[in-house]
């Protein structure tokens, strides 16, 4: 497939507004700006594009929402706070070509009427804090950005916050928290954020490689746009591929892609020829496959039916040396760590899993703990105030529902059944 | 231009003065490396902020240091892709090599570990931020090598 995403990023300077602008760069921005608000809004629902940051909601109907409400000024925020282990897979837009963000910001907010936009980038992407804060600079005096956009009497300003260290803010209410200076937790919905967001008003928060869509989108036209992919799920998805493979990265393809064909053709198949033993498909929070479900397309339709989820198209693969009651706890540790501690069910819950996990691990787990594990989880679904808590919980039963014998074998043995000896780490 | 004045030029990018308190923090940090009682009060002062505000909100975000640092701070990952490609072992070797413990700080104050969730960098692991630069595909040896640059 000709790439879109991430046209050009082998290039050493195509983070450079030159070289984006000689690509072809800043043409849909051009086209956009002679349409209609309204009629962008329509392209974009016509193409059938679903946001890319997980859950995968409508992009034009939560835009077309935005738009309806007559509440001025509008907020429109790119999160760019992929902090989800596994997943890097808008890395190389914010690194490579974050004039493509930039141009697809600056459409989204001519369609939403939205005069002051804001990436929320993670803190642990630094590099890309300098990328963008020069491609921002450039957009500005070469009038791509700012009061009167390429002549066309539109206005957009745009700048960068930074977040500091915690993955809830990836939470579309909690990110606006945080935009707004306050611990990041999540906000009870609704209202939503497109109706009473940032500061009270309008806010449309869509994730980097939404937003890197939108180009694409105005410059081939709505139909050509739902040509790629699959029809429920159009467009191109950018992958995320790591462990034990023998090529990691990201690889830009159609959505619905399988995973069988994402790992065996485009990342080189697991590495060293090893026995692939357990993927997870969508990052951390996505529970886990084993290697007989993954001719999957991985889109948002066909994953579900298979009991895990896209999420962020962050695929995980490991080999037969990888213990997976380890990578349980390891999954757990994180959720406990990054738990905002608002709701009780999540917070005491994904300690005491991590707890349970350890002592399974360390060999003194005890009979029970299966079912231990899976009554807290289950104590923990549904009852809490936003995703993290259901992922979390979701993880521990996927992992017992496809790899119980892993787990009765660690409690029973007191030990790994993997052959330590064989395993990359100590 | 003075932290305080640096801090109040942030407030412009915001509809209101406490938008800009997470870029204020960054800027009283990277002053000294960590966010002292003084700093916090500089930016509860700049922003005219309770102090509780500010305190709060500094000690939510894990990239906010409440104690000094060393001159360098490394920003290891562990998460499951690094664990699995040996960031633990890495964790080992600090500890024997430097007396680096996470955490801590080394004696001669020129590097302080924090263990990271995730840094985005699963295809290249283990990795590992140094200040703002970052390092993938660390070994025992190459990452003697990549430390030797911070003095
Ligand atoms: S589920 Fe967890 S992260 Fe989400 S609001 Fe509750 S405590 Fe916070």
């Amino acid at each position: 497939m000709e790439k879109f995403l991430l046209k050009n990023i082998e290039n050493p300077s195509s983070a450079s507004l030159e070289e984006y602008v000689g690509a072809g760069g800043y043409g849909s921005l051009n086209k956009a700006l002679q349409m209609e608000p309204s009629d962008i809004i329509a392209e974009v629902k016509a193409a059938g594009l679903r946001g890319r940051g997980g859950a995968g909601f409508p992009t034009g109907m939560k835009w077309d929402f935005a738009s309806r409400d007559t509440k001025f000024p509008k907020y429109l925020i790119c999160n760019a706070d992929e902090g989800e282990p596994g997943t890097f897979k808008d890395r190389p837009i914010l690194e490579k070509n974050p004039h493509l963000l930039i141009e697809g910001m600056v459409i989204s907010a001519h369609a939403l009427k939205s005069e002051r936009g804001y990436i929320y980038l993670r803190g642990e992407y630094p590099h890309a804090r300098i990328v963008l804060e020069k491609a921002i600079e450039e957009a500005y005096a070469k009038g791509y950005l700012g009061d009167n956009i390429a002549g066309k009497g539109v206005g957009f300003h745009l700048s960068v916050h930074q977040g500091a260290g915690a993955y809830i803010c990836g939470e579309e209410t909690a990110l606006i928290d945080s935009i707004e200076g306050r611990r990041g937790q999540p906000r009870i919905k609704p209202p939503f954020p497109v109706n009473v967001g940032a500061w009270g008003m309008p806010t449309i928060v869509n994730n980097v490689e939404t937003l890197a869509n939108i180009p694409l989108i105005v410059s081939i036209g709505a139909e050509k746009y739902a040509e790629i992919g699959n029809p429920e799920c159009p467009g191109p998805k950018l992958f995320s591929v790591s462990c034990c493979v023998e090529r990691p990265g990201v690889y830009e393809l159609p959505m619905g892609t399988t995973l069988k064909e994402i790992i065996y053709d485009h990342a080189g198949g697991v590495r060293g020829g090893r026995e692939l033993k357990a993927v997870i498909p969508g990052g951390i929070s996505t529970p886990v496959l084993t290697p007989d479900g993954i001719d999957c397309p991985m889109d948002f339709v066909n994953l579900p039916k298979r009991g895990s989820m896209l999420g962020s198209g962050a695929v995980m693969v490991f080999d037969d040396t990888v213990c997976l009651v380890k990578v349980c706890w390891r999954a757990m540790k994180f959720f406990e760590h990054e738990s905002c501690g608002k709701c009780t069910p999540c917070r005491e819950g994904t300690g005491w899993l991590r707890n349970i996990l350890e002592r399974i691990e360390g060999g003194f787990g005890r009979e029970g703990d299966i079912e231990l594990l899976q009554d807290i989880a289950l104590s923990i679904t549904g009852k809490t105030f936003c995703p993290l808590g259901d992922g979390a919980a979701g993880v521990v039963l996927g992992f017992i529902k496809n790899f119980s014998d892993e787990f009765m074998y660690h409690i029973t043995n007191k030990k790994c059944m993997v052959n330590k000896d064989s395993q990359s780490a100590g | 231009m003075d932290i305080f004045e640096e801090i109040r030029a942030l407030t412009e990018k915001y509809p209101d003065r406490r938008g800009a308190l997470l870029p204020a923090l960054y800027v009283a940090q990277e002053d000294a490396g960590w966010l002292s009682q003084e700093a916090l009060d500089r930016v509860s002062n700049a922003l005219n902020l309770p102090q509780a505000t500010v305190k709060g909100v500094a000690t939510f975000y894990s990239m906010y240091k409440h104690r000094p640092m060393g001159r360098h701070l490394i920003q290891l990952c562990t998460n499951v892709a690094c664990m699995i490609m040996g960031a633990e072992s890495l964790v080992d070797f600090l500890k024997g090599k430097y007396g680096l413990e996470p955490g801590g700080t080394t004696v001669d104050g020129r590097f302080s570990l924090v263990i990271m969730e995730c840094i985005g960098a699963c295809d290249r692991a283990p990795a590992m931020l140094v200040d703002t630069d970052f390092h993938s595909d660390l070994t025992e040896d190459n990452i003697v090598e990549m430390l030797e640059e911070y003095k």
